[in-house]
């Protein structure tokens, strides 16, 4: 392996590449992902012609693609040698976040269907 | 290493000689430092955000016999709301490519687009949340409304305090110049910026989109 220049073990995230053009060329490159991820995902959820009960989960993984998107050209979060910190702050975010959210929803969706709701209080209750 | 050739404001500020990071020649620059931590907020500051979908995701479905996601939300507006703040987070960039030229006029154009575009955005959903409260809609009808304001309106006043920040930035950068503690502070708002436009990604997905399904 070949030595690493030290000036460059280490970057702050969001800091842009070093010439104008590469720098400008990754902002519009993010943007035209951005805005056809955007379109794509407007467009699967007013169509009818895609298969209904598989549109909810294709709308997540365009929103996680997208996601990926601003990180990469926006924030400038690569894979690089230079980006360790932030990419390993970022996992640590994402395995937080993913437990949170994927915790909950699973954890409340099970205790309402092991409750016996009271007709006339189902309205209270979570309906699916 | 030449030092202050171009833009030594942005990224490391160390001679070739001294620290690689390793730990034994001392911390990294404040140029590192400062937006690593700005990152570490921004994260914690998901983590909340998480939170917060997560709630919306549970009560969702609690309307108590008042009106549901379908029949509130507006496609076509989310549509523009989106559009102005992925361009504001685009222009933001553009921002910071000329201010790390060190070009007063431009950085000042984009910023102030920045700004007009994050307006444009904070308007339409203000106008969004005065409409519903006005129907009755409002965050004490329902579980389901409690949590949808709550979420949105919260990302909603992390936009708010981002156009101040803004604000600041410009004042900060038209009397102070490029000074390497402005600009760290600037790349802190870009962060920042960007962070925002990818927390409305989750939101224009899971509430508006999902939320209106037939």
């Amino acid at each position: 392996m070949t030595e690493l220049d030290p000036e460059k073990l280490n970057v702050a995230p969001g800091v842009p590449h070093d010439s104008m053009l590469s720098e400008t060329v990754s902002y519009v490159v993010g943007l035209g992902l951005a805005l056809v991820l955007t379109g794509v995902s407007f467009w699967v959820a007013s169509t009818g012609t895609l298969w209904g009960p598989g549109v909810a989960t294709g709308l997540v993984v365009l929103a996680i693609a997208q996601m990926g998107v601003h990180l990469v050209f926006f924030l400038h979060i690569t894979s690089g040698p230079d980006n360790t910190n932030n990419v390993l702050a970022l996992a640590f975010g994402v395995l937080i976040v993913l437990l949170v959210m994927i915790g909950t929803i699973f954890i409340m969706a099970h205790m309402n269907s092991n409750m016996m709701p009271d007709p006339t209080q189902m309205n209270l209750q979570m309906q699916h | 290493m030449t030092a202050g050739t171009e833009a030594p404001t942005l990224g490391l500020t160390h001679q070739a000689s001294e620290d690689t990071g390793l730990g034994h020649r001392g911390p990294q620059s404040k140029s590192i430092v400062v937006p690593y931590g700005f990152w570490l907020f921004v994260l914690s500051d998901m983590v909340l955000f998480s939170a917060l979908f997560a709630s919306y995701a549970s009560l969702v479905h609690a309307t108590d016999g008042g009106p549901t996601t379908s029949q509130l939300f507006d496609r076509k507006l989310v549509a523009v709301e989106t559009m102005a703040l992925l361009i504001s987070s685009f222009v933001c960039g553009l921002a910071m490519i000329t201010a790390k030229r060190k070009n007063m006029v431009w950085t000042q154009v984009w910023l102030v687009m920045t700004g007009l575009l994050g307006l444009v955005f904070l308007g339409i959903e203000l106008h969004e949340f005065s409409t519903m409260i006005a129907e009755g809609a409002g965050p004490q009808r329902s579980a389901f409304l409690s949590s949808f304001f709550t979420l949105v309106g919260c990302h909603g006043a992390h936009v708010t305090a981002g156009l101040l920040w803004l604000g600041t930035m410009m004042a900060q950068i038209w009397n102070k110049g490029f000074q390497e503690h402005i600009m760290r502070r600037l790349l802190c708002f870009s962060v920042f910026w960007h962070a925002l436009d990818i927390i409305w990604v989750a939101i224009f997905t899971i509430v508006y989109l999902i939320g209106t399904l037939p």
